[in-house]
């Protein structure tokens, strides 16, 4: 099964597009040197584009066709009614610089969510800015360095990271010019606190931890960690890509840390798009809340004439607020904290996937969100505890969110994490994170999420003990996988050699 | 899987060779080191000219899922840098002594070459890596 | 209310399957001082009261829809085809993760891969990526891969001033701690020459904007050519709808080009998701940052697409990666690429064209209005600066409430010096009769 290149169903003097007639009379044309000669995009008609289009999509794997347990990216059920939502034309056609007095509802949709996400993590302060996980990740370890600074503390070039990081931690350190130095984990999966210890002095800025950490567990000793740290002078930055295991079950802010970003397009169900958009809000103490990027959104009394609606007065205190002409209200309004770290991207943030995430914790609520990470545990827990006796499991303790096997089956050593991996396609479910964390030899990550009901998952687990089987019994069954995808195992070292990255035309 | 060792060179601990002619020396990686890289897709050399120390990256090896640095194993300046494996990177799985060589070094210190592996002792030093990576 | 498919009966199964009896049983190893705390939410909604909670909150804002727009400075109006948006729409498409797995990802893949040859035709170069988050972070991108292409031997940055005031801050917020020197010339000066005269032989890059942020088209000849006699990169920031008609960066001999690519298709959503796209000549490949779609083939011999280079990013190299950048607009990057494949090689310059002309026509029409002036010394493509009377703030409120017009960008909040200018905006939207309409309102708010 294959698809054309959209530019192979090209014919010249073909458009899809039905534009209007200039209707003004035509100015002088720009000199012949600032114009360009030839642009070749393809010409095709909109029933060959939409068919095109619809084709490729059915060459993909997604949410809604099947489970979908990517450790570590929180593949749970996107909710519709986000999507209607997002696409209303009071959000949708809302110019970013518009006055701030037009655009009122997407100003107080923001600081209402800079207000929950507060809430749920213990923090201050948030900043919508980041535009995904790894842009809050760089705010939040600008703002650590920039807290340093601004004590005159420029000795803190260094930053602790433990050995079951994401990469985009030591990836971050580094474009911010720190140093990382890694810490080990002990047997039970937690940072072992004699390495910790070892590692810290005045030239720690601070430490970059996940809880629940990438092999799904829970720092027993977290409360410990963070006070080593904190001790030392040093900061503690949450990487928050784990948070669906904490909502309701434990604030961030609460376990000691001082700065955190989130990721909006996992915990707060806000579909990942093919790669993207995602949207990363950093989230820290008061005492941070200086440094964080910005503009922020700030909410402000305001008094309104109730004859005109016209705002009469900002901040005000004054008691003629109080005339029965006059109404009061919110005015919402974009400021940048006072020593902030700048700008980290144009505009406010993915305002869209704000949108999206203010409408999943608005009909969640307290209650339902804790249900939803209790549930993103249990069905993690159910999976670990199913399959403990079919796959090794290196940290045989209760898990949080997400479980990491190690993909090797006794009786058939030749057979790969990746084998077992591209085996599940056959089966119709997309494969768990393979080769990550790193300490797991053949690591296989399994993230359930809520969503999935105990059918889904009891399939699943049916599946994991079928190709362990089949690993024993028909091994090249395995490696040759998967037989039954839109195309076989696809040649990444020949795609690596000798690239080629766009299309072109047959010589 | 076996492997070759050439018994004109001398090795170093990250798996680097040097093969010596008057003071200048050919640097690459041994059969062992390509095999466990497994396809390799592409080879970042430094520029003639530059200079570098006894065990300092001078270069880094990539496969599709890893990328791996290269010491250099005694310290000196660059002479020559393999064009070839701009190309055909795959040179240095097919011949990691021949054809896929690295960089040719003008060695500062002849007297470093003491401290690099004879062919004998690098290959007692690989199997007790292997029988590590066993356990 | 709660996506959890769970009924009782089967939570006690999987509960006896763990072994613990209680679901708060699971979270032992949370210190119990910190385990369950209370959230202070407002009280949950059903599906009914959250829209017209959210229809109320969009209702509060003023939207292109309703009202004529003249309102761009980076972010733009332009008429969407209903193709774009049914197509995004496919969950094939917008509920699926980052194709990891190749197999199974072949239509995000192959999309991309034809972004990527569009954006390389766009832009006249030879390599895209698949998106960075927006034009400036895509700018950011680009510094610090020039930065990168001479290994920290030149630490110093060109921007020109012409270049988005937005982006040149998220410009030194990106490299604030990299121990480089930005060096920047002022918004208003006419040409590129003090940019150019500020290149030496420490500098890594000169970057600039065309049409840049006032909306003034650059021949950057004299930019490429200054930048390469000192060994120099010369980044482009571009408009994708100008690329419709003017020569592109790559066809100067640019290296690296840039822009914000919301204009080609994605609405303006108050500032995002946008996406940034980055292309660049083939010798900068392991240099850049974000991801690469490659084609290859499969075990049977067919073409198929697969990421590539991914040793140059963070999940492999991890602190020697060329970015942290992970997540990218995957989604909206597909919506460029259908927009661009709708309008194709003639619709994507008939957009320009109109928008070319109608904002000719709107800048002669007001300079015919006593008290206005227009600054048209340089060719401009579809944004002016219009001198007025009184401070744009002033006029804008004055169009808003009588007229119903968006006006344009208030130039004074980039520099009070300016408050009195405005940065008109026409796209293919505004009509004959809006543009009318924008004149009459000027000419009122004059009085």
């Amino acid at each position: 099964m294959s698809e054309a290149i959209i530019y192979e169903l090209s014919a010249p003097g073909r458009c899809a597009a039905h534009l209007p007639r200039l209707d003004v009379p035509a100015a002088e044309p720009l000199p012949d040197a600032l114009l360009r000669s030839e642009l070749e995009l393809p010409e095709v008609s909109e029933s060959d584009l939409v068919r095109h289009y619809v084709r490729l999509s059915q060459l993909n794997y997604a949410v809604d066709i099947g489970m979908y347990p990517l450790g570590s990216c929180t593949m749970k059920y996107n909710p519709k009614v986000h999507e209607d939502i997002a696409r209303l034309a009071g959000f949708a056609e809302v110019h970013p610089y518009l006055p701030e007095e037009l655009s009122q509802g997407c100003l107080q949709l923001m600081f209402a969510l800079q207000q929950y996400l507060a809430a749920i993590t213990g923090f201050e302060a948030v900043s919508l800015q980041p535009a995904a996980g790894a842009q809050g990740e760089l705010s939040g370890v600008l703002m650590i360095r920039a807290y340093h600074r601004a004590r005159g503390d420029t000795a803190r070039t260094r930053m602790l990271i433990p050995d079951t990081a994401h990469g985009t931690n030591p990836a971050s350190t580094v474009m911010v010019g720190l140093e990382m130095v890694q810490v080990s984990s002990d047997a039970r999966g937690n940072i072992d606190l004699n390495d910790l210890s070892a590692k810290l002095d005045d030239t720690i800025a601070g430490m970059m931890l996940t809880n629940p950490n990438t092999l799904g567990l829970f720092d027993e000793h977290i409360l410990e960690v963070t006070r080593l740290v904190h001790a030392s002078g040093g900061l503690i930055y949450g990487d928050g890509a784990n948070l669906n295991a904490l909502m309701g079950i434990a604030k961030p802010a609460e376990l000691g840390f001082d700065v955190m970003h989130l990721n909006l397009h996992k915990t707060f169900s806000t579909p990942h798009g093919g790669g993207g958009p995602g949207s990363g809000p950093v989230a820290a103490r008061a005492d941070l809340a200086q440094f964080l990027p910005g503009p922020i959104v700030t909410a402000h009394e305001a008094v309104y004439s109730a004859l005109s609606g016209e705002a009469l007065d900002i901040d005000a205190d004054d008691p003629v607020a109080d005339a029965p002409q006059y109404m009061r209200s919110l005015m919402c309004r974009l400021e940048m904290p006072e020593h902030s770290i700048g700008r980290i991207k144009s505009f406010y943030g993915q305002f869209g996937i704000l949108v999206r995430a203010y409408t999943y914790i608005r009909m969640l609520g307290e209650e339902g969100l804790r249900a939803t990470s209790e549930a993103a545990v249990l069905a993690a827990n159910y999976i670990q505890a199913s399959l403990r006796d079919t796959l090794p499991l290196p940290y045989d303790r209760l898990c949080m969110h997400e479980c990491v096997f190690e993909g090797r089956v006794n009786g058939a050593e030749d057979i790969h994490a990746l084998d077992i991996s591209k085996r599940m396609i056959d089966y119709g479910i997309h494969p768990p994170t393979n080769y990550f964390p790193l300490v797991v030899p053949e690591a296989l990550m399994i993230e359930p999420t809520e969503t999935e009901s105990k059918r889904s998952l009891d399939a699943f687990i049916q599946i994991v003990k079928a190709i362990t089987e089949e690993a024993k019994k028909e091994p090249e069954l395995l490696r040759t996988a998967p037989h039954r995808a839109p195309v076989g195992r696809l040649d990444e070292v020949q795609a690596a050699r000798k690239l080629i990255l766009r299309w072109q035309p047959e010589p | 899987m076996a492997h070759r060792i050439d018994p004109s060179c001398r090795y170093s601990k990250s798996h680097e060779w040097i093969r010596v002619t008057d003071e200048f020396g050919y640097i690459g990686i041994s059969d062992y080191a390509q095999q466990q890289l497994s396809d390799i897709v592409y080879v970042e050399v430094p520029e003639v000219g530059d200079s570098f120390t006894q065990s300092e990256v001078f270069g880094v090896i990539e496969s599709v899922k890893a990328a791996t640095d290269c010491y250099l194993p005694v310290a000196g300046e660059i002479v020559e840098v393999n064009q070839d494996l701009e190309d055909t990177p795959e040179l240095v799985n097919k011949d990691p002594y021949g054809d896929g060589w690295l960089v040719r070094i003008a060695i500062e210190d002849l007297g470093e070459l003491d401290t690099l592996m004879s062919p004998q002792a690098y290959e007692t030093f690989v199997k007790r890596v292997q029988a590590e990576a066993e356990h | 209310m709660t996506y959890i498919p769970h009924t009782a009966l089967e939570t006690e199964q999987m509960l006896a399957s763990i072994g613990v009896e209680r679901v708060e049983d699971l979270f032992t190893a949370i210190p119990e001082t910190v385990r369950f705390p209370h959230i202070e939410l407002p009280s949950p909604v059903s599906e009914l009261e959250v829209m017209e909670e959210l229809r109320a909150l969009a209702g509060a804002n003023a939207t292109a829809q309703d009202s004529p727009c003249f309102l761009g400075a980076g972010a733009y109006h332009h008429f969407i085809p209903s193709v774009v948006n049914h197509i995004i729409s496919r969950a094939e498409f917008y509920t699926a993760y980052t194709p990891y797995q190749p197999e199974i990802s072949q239509g995000t893949l192959q999309a991309i891969f034809e972004y990527q040859t569009m954006i390389c035709a766009l832009t006249g170069l030879e390599v895209s990526n698949a998106s960075h988050y927006d034009g400036a972070t895509a700018l950011a991108e680009a510094l610090v891969m020039a930065l990168a292409v001479y290994r920290g031997k030149k630490t110093k940055v060109v921007l020109c001033g012409g270049i988005h005031p937005e982006y040149r801050e998220v410009a030194a917020t990106y490299t604030q701690g990299m121990g480089i020197r930005i060096e920047t010339t002022a918004l208003t000066d006419t040409g590129l020459e003090s940019a150019i005269n500020l290149i030496d032989d420490e500098t890594a890059c000169l970057a600039v904007q065309t049409p840049d942020f006032l909306g003034r088209i650059h021949d950057l000849q004299p930019a490429v050519d200054a930048a390469h006699a000192h060994g120099a990169l010369l980044i482009v920031v571009s408009n994708p709808i100008a690329l419709g008609m003017l020569k592109p960066g790559g066809a100067y001999g640019a290296d690296v080009v840039v822009g914000e690519g919301q204009a080609l298709g994605n609405p303006l959503s108050f500032g995002g998701p946008y996406l940034g796209f980055f292309a660049c000549r083939q010798e900068h490949v392991r240099r850049t940052s974000g991801r690469l779609v490659g084609q290859t083939t499969d075990i049977n011999g067919q073409r198929g697409f697969v990421l590539t280079l991914s040793t140059r990013e963070q999940h492999i190299r991890r602190e020697r990666a060329t970015s942290n950048i992970c997540s990218n607009e995957g989604l909206n990057a597909l919506a460029a690429a259908v927009y661009m494949a709708a309008l194709g090689k003639c619709g994507l310059k008939q957009v320009a064209e109109l928008c070319y002309h109608k904002a000719h026509y709107t800048a002669q029409r007001i300079a015919e209005i006593k008290g206005y002036q227009v600054n048209n010394n340089q060719p401009f493509f579809n944004e002016f600066i219009v001198a007025c009377p009184q401070p744009a703030a002033i006029i804008n409120k004055m169009l808003y409430e009588e007229y119903g017009i968006i006006g344009g960008y208030d130039l004074g909040r980039v520099d009070p010096a300016l408050e009195k200018h405005m940065l008109i905006c026409v796209t293919e939207v505004n009509s004959a009769a809006q543009i009318e309409g924008l004149a009459t309102g000027l000419e009122e708010a004059a009085r």
